[in-house]
């Protein structure tokens, strides 16, 4: 399944989740994003790729306002999220990211049981009354993070036990138990074993089916295998964006088309 | 004359230096390859001859005066020292020491004044010695060290096995220190648990530990239980924790979290200058603003109040201790890896939750540690409450009553004149050994917590 | 997928979320300003602290002396023997002259001389020790007065107080004024805080022998902790096998530094001068004392400095056949120096402050005169400052302030240096 390329898979244009325009981001004086534009699509996966130190990641954070953490970051431009702005100064980021997800690098799971690890987004949002609900929040999200049935019996051991492919799984759960719309994910296999890169890429495909999946690689195999739109980040500039067939057969760029080839990067 | 000493030995590590390193040209002058550098020639020489000369020098100065004394002693006329308890031999022996240093008071007796004479005479002939014995030494290890000089004789492995063994010696000093420590502490401990029951030290619910100076006199027989002194400790360290934890813990995560890195670089080092402030400068502080404030407010709301409170102590230890405190929280929660923190912003936490649901129960082990080690240094704190708490050893809890601590008593029994025979005078002692004993679990303790922790995350 | 249409189904934006949201919001100030508050406590404190140093040193940095015209009658000293002249007398004379209403009473004239200063006697007697033909004559001295009489001058007691309660009395007030109005009284910089030893009196207490003291001890300390605790570091983290004896002798380390100051205190009374019978109160078995208590201190700053510098500099000089002992102490140890000395420095600096072991073994001797050798008997700083806090005169309370201001300022020098050589030297590799 996710071996073959996805680019037959999408057919159907669904609704704009994110639109970007005009986005620039300052590290201090380093123009780390340039005047880019994209729109992110629902019920999509949408891959960054580009080689290293290019922006995508720093974008892909701008999404939701974990750059805000940077003293030094400062961001320009709009961002809108179901047509809303969300550097707007009446959205919280507290509320944003609990609607937007994210999934990082290497595996972080918080040093407490499995239960509590998915438990602690639904808590702190007060999302559950009841300790029967916040059980079947757990769950559920555990099941959606396809690794219900390797912990269901052991739920209160630490999340920090579980194998790398595990762990980013139980990341995974953890960011869908608050219920998000968008999933944001930062090379999330780039730690992981090529089996455990494969079941999370199986499940980043079965995630599009609820969720606008946002996810950035160094891979373009992976991005490939998984995407139905790429958008391809260099030097601080979004070169080309389009469906990922179209990217990797046929890119417009030459800079896309020497990319692809491995002549940068 | 002992600085003559020094300045024969230092003539002649010179002198076998140059000796050698001309010899050593000498023989490369010839042709011959030497195997090592003739610096090293030279220098082996000069080692050779300092090191054990310096060390003799040092023995002989240490050993003199105790030997000389001795000798002082024997040679008194039979009897006199009879039945003398070790103050009053000191006493006269110090009389003849200051009549020898030509300080005469009154008339001394006879025998006083001919072994003055005699400590004189001994002394000078001591001085002679060494430097003869020094005169003699250094020559004949320059003229040993002389010899080796040969084209295949290895200096450098010879200096560099001299330098090996000196820092051999000094890496060892650490462990004399410790052996002294616990020598000293175990001999004189012992010595008091032979005058003082065992038992009544360490279950004693009453310190008083004035001794009569004469057989018959009415006053106190000396009580040496040093639970009310353990206890006055404890109350002073708890008021100390009290203060020191919430503001250090609260100060390292303000600093940590919500401080920007512009006022995170004055904030940090203006609490470091807390704990640089030496202790006998808190304590001043604790008796001159503290206590009184204390005080006065105490007479407001009419609460019974003494004078040296283990609150006014207490609480000067704990801002002492902020630093201390706030500095190793900081690390802990520091040393969280950042992706943990990421992970619960992410999730649409505050900095706050994060803080109180992530950061902190993961930094919680290294925190702890960092307490203790907190806890260590305010039972181990002695200027503050010497100066700030009281004397009399009560057993009470209220921090608003006078207590005394183990060190306070330590300083009190030890200050003035000391007599190695007096229980008054190896109680301290004792209490010494209780403090050493008490700290180094807790610090074995907090340091094997912290190590734990760093490995975790390293 | 048990639900497929639970996404999206909380409500983001409902009212309960929404209140949620504001508590949320509100722990989080409530953090803040916690830490905030935290901070604020410290800093107030240590405000406070110097405040109070200041304000009540302050008054010690000068001292009132009165203008007097003495007349040294040759009646009261031998001329033979100008040392051991009757110069209290002479002084009792110079006062009924300027009170001539004062009768013959003799509370009443103890009361005038009680104005002057101790001292006032012996720094007249020097200067006609100095120059023994001033004998006869009348000359302008310039003399301390005693504390009291400082203490009013400086305004430190007030006149508002019940008679009964001060210190002064009305009509010793009223002498003051009057020589006061005369223009005889001056309130100069105190030289004497820095020139003289200590005394019983505090207008002529000072902290000479206090600092020459110190300074004995802490040279002996630099001489011994600073060679051995190099000599240690290097071996431990250059030369030594790892096995159970350095494992030992690093944990060692580490507890020693950790092992409360009074300890060490026990230890020197016990070993120092029990067993090797070492002099009392001198500052080189205090600067011993201290060696050992700085030793952890610099071993293990030596430790980092070392591990600080690449293992690619060592492998260099390896590399071309330096042997190891030239790579440490040719390569090694010259970039690690910066760091040593900032760790030795900042060692001794703790070292200066340190009291309790100093007291131990005597330092704590009243002494008026500064010691010659580091053998003598001597106070040090911080033991000074403790047996002045101790002393009931009022005089006193301000002496100890500006003692410890001066031992303040002897620390924020050693630690300006130490910050200076860091900031001069500190590599980043």
């Amino acid at each position: 399944m996710y071996d073959t390329p996805a680019s037959g898979k999408t057919a159907v244009t669904n609704e704009v989740k994110i639109a970007a325009r005009k986005v620039n981001v300052f590290y201090g004086d380093t123009h780390a994003i340039k005047d880019v534009d994209v729109e992110i699509e629902d019920k999509t996966v949408t891959a960054f790729i580009g080689p290293s130190g290019c922006g995508k990641s720093t974008f892909l954070r701008c999404l939701n306002r974990m750059n805000d953490t940077i003293d030094i970051c400062r961001v320009e431009g709009l961002i809108a999220l179901d047509g809303e702005d969300i550097y707007a100064p009446s959205i919280d980021p507290v509320q944003l990211r609990a609607k937007v997800g994210m999934v990082f690098q290497k595996p972080n799971p918080f040093p407490k049981s499995i239960y509590e690890n998915v438990a602690y987004g639904p808590k702190i949002h007060g999302m559950a009354r009841t300790r029967a609900e916040l059980d079947e929040i757990v769950e559920r999200a555990l099941r959606r993070g396809a690794i219900w049935d390797e912990v269901k019996d052991r739920l209160q051991e630490p999340g920090t036990g579980l194998s790398g492919g595990q762990q980013q799984r139980l990341c995974i759960a953890r960011a869908v138990a608050t219920e998000p719309e968008v999933l944001l994910m930062d090379e999330p296999c780039s730690a992981l074993d090529p089996i455990a890169t494969a079941q999370v890429e199986e499940l980043i495909d079965e995630l599009r089916e609820q969720y606008s999946v946002v996810i950035v690689t160094h891979s373009m195999q992976q991005a490939a295998r998984v995407s139905q739109k790429t958008a391809f980040f260099h030097l601080g500039n979004l070169v080309e964006f389009g469906e990922t067939g179209q990217i990797f057969t046929n890119p417009h760029d030459p800079r896309t088309e020497s990319y692809i080839t491995g002549r940068i990067g | 004359m002992t600085l003559f000493a020094f300045l024969i030995l230092f003539a002649a590590v010179v002198i076998g230096y140059i000796l050698n390193l001309r010899a050593a040209r000498a023989i490369r002058a010839g042709g011959t390859k030497l195997h090592s550098l003739d610096g090293f020639h030279g220098g082996f020489s000069a080692l050779v001859t300092l090191v054990p000369t310096f060390f003799f020098i040092i023995l002989w100065l240490m050993l003199q005066g105790t030997v000389i004394e001795s000798m002082i002693k024997a040679g008194l006329p039979d009897g006199t020292l009879d039945g003398l308890g070790t103050g009053q031999v000191q006493l006269i022996m110090s009389e003849i020491r200051s009549i020898a240093g030509g300080r005469i008071f009154g008339t001394p007796e006879d025998w006083k004044l001919e072994a003055a004479e005699r400590l004189v005479s001994l002394r000078s002939t001591s001085s002679l010695l060494l430097v003869v014995l020094t005169i003699a030494l250094t020559a004949g290890l320059i003229l040993l060290t002389r010899k080796t000089v040969r084209a295949e004789f290895r200096a450098r492995q010879g200096v560099e096995r001299i330098v090996l063994g000196l820092m051999v010696g000094c890496a060892t000093v650490a462990i004399f220190v410790t052996i002294g420590i616990v020598g000293s502490l175990v001999f004189e401990t012992y010595r008091f648990f032979e005058m003082v029951p065992f038992t009544d030290f360490l279950f004693g619910t009453s310190w008083e530990p004035q001794i009569p100076l004469r057989e018959d006199q009415i006053a106190a027989k000396g009580a040496f239980g040093m639970l009310p002194v353990f206890l006055g400790t404890m109350v002073i360290a708890t008021v100390a924790m009290v203060i020191a934890v919430p503001i250090g813990l609260f100060s390292a995560i303000y600093l940590h979290e919500f401080a920007s890195p512009k006022i995170r670089a004055v904030i940090k080092p203006v609490l470091e200058i807390l704990a640089g402030v030496p202790t006998v400068v808190y304590g001043f502080f604790a008796i001159l603003v503290i206590a009184p404030a204390i005080r006065s407010f105490g007479t407001d709301l009419g609460l019974p109040i003494a004078p040296n409170t283990a609150l006014a102590a207490g609480l000067v230890m704990g801002i002492m201790l902020v630093p201390f405190i706030s500095s190793f929280a900081d690390d802990a929660l520091a040393a969280v890896p950042r992706s943990l923190r990421d992970g619960s912003l992410a999730l649409g936490a505050t900095q706050a939750e994060t803080i109180s649901k992530v950061l902190f129960p993961a930094a919680i082990p290294g925190i702890v540690g960092g307490i203790l080690l907190a806890v260590s240094r305010a039972i181990g704190e002695t200027m503050i409450v010497v100066m700030a708490a009281g004397l009399i050893a009560k057993m009470t809890i209220n921090p608003l009553d006078s207590v005394t601590t183990v060190t306070v008593q330590i300083v009190t029994l030890l200050i003035g004149d000391t007599a190695f025979d007096s229980p008054k005078t190896l109680a301290a002692f004792a209490l010494g050994m209780v403090l050493f004993v008490m700290t180094l679990i807790i610090n074995i303790f907090a340091l094997r917590i912290v190590r734990k922790y760093r490995e975790i995350y390293d | 997928m048990t639900d497929q249409t639970s996404s999206g189904s909380f409500d983001w934006t409902g009212p309960e979320f929404t209140a949620r949201l504001n508590k949320r919001k509100r722990s989080q100030i409530a953090l803040k300003l916690a830490g905030l508050t935290a901070i604020t406590i410290a800093f107030g404190m240590l405000f406070l602290l110097v405040a109070s140093l200041i304000s009540t040193g302050r008054h010690a940095f000068t001292q009132t002396f009165v203008q007097i015209e003495v007349f040294l009658d040759p009646a009261h000293i031998d001329s033979d023997e100008p040392n051991r002249g009757n110069y209290r007398q002479i002084l009792t004379d110079t006062m009924v002259k300027l009170f001539p209403d004062v009768v013959d009473d003799r509370a009443e004239l103890r009361k005038l001389t009680s104005m002057l200063s101790n001292g006032a006697q012996f720094s007249i007697r020097d200067s006609v020790v100095a120059d023994p033909a001033l004998i006869g004559q009348t000359v302008a001295v310039r003399v301390p007065v005693s504390d009291p009489y400082d203490q009013l001058n400086k305004g430190l007691i007030d006149r508002e107080t019940p008679e009964a309660n001060r210190r002064l009395k009305d009509d010793e007030i009223a002498n003051f004024d009057l020589l006061k109005e005369l223009g005889m009284v001056s309130k100069p910089l105190n030289r004497w805080l820095i020139t003289n030893a200590d005394s019983r009196f505090p207008e002529l207490a000072g902290l000479k022998g206090a600092i020459i003291g110190s300074f004995y001890a802490l040279m002996t300390c630099f001489l011994l902790s600073f060679p051995i605790g190099i000599g240690a570091a290097i071996y431990l983290e250059e030369f030594a096998p790892k096995n159970r004896v350095s494992d030992l002798i690093e944990i060692n380390i580490n507890n020693l530094a950790a092992v409360p100051s009074v300890v060490f205190g026990l230890l020197a009374l016990a070993v120092f001068l029990g067993w090797f019978g070492m002099p009392r109160s001198a500052p080189f078995v205090g600067g011993m004392t201290l060696a050992l208590m700085t030793l952890p201190t610099i071993i293990i700053a030596t430790r980092a400095a070392l591990k600080a510098v690449p293992p690619s500099i060592r492998e260099a000089a390896l590399g071309v056949g330096a042997s190891k002992h030239q790579v440490v102490f040719g390569h090694v140890l010259p970039l690690a120096m910066p760091g040593i000395l900032t760790g030795t420095i900042i060692g001794l600096a703790q070292a200066l402050g340190e009291t309790a072991p100093l007291l131990l073994i005597g330092m704590n001797a009243f002494i008026t005169s500064a010691p010659a050798t580091p053998f003598d008997s001597s106070t040090a700083l911080p033991t000074q400052i403790f047996i002045w806090a101790d002393s009931p005169e009022r005089g006193f309370v301000s002496r100890t302030s500006a003692a410890i201001l001066v031992l303040l300022t002897f620390l924020i020098f050693m630690n300006a240096i130490a910050i200076f050589l860091r900031n001069k030297f500190e590599r980043k590799w």
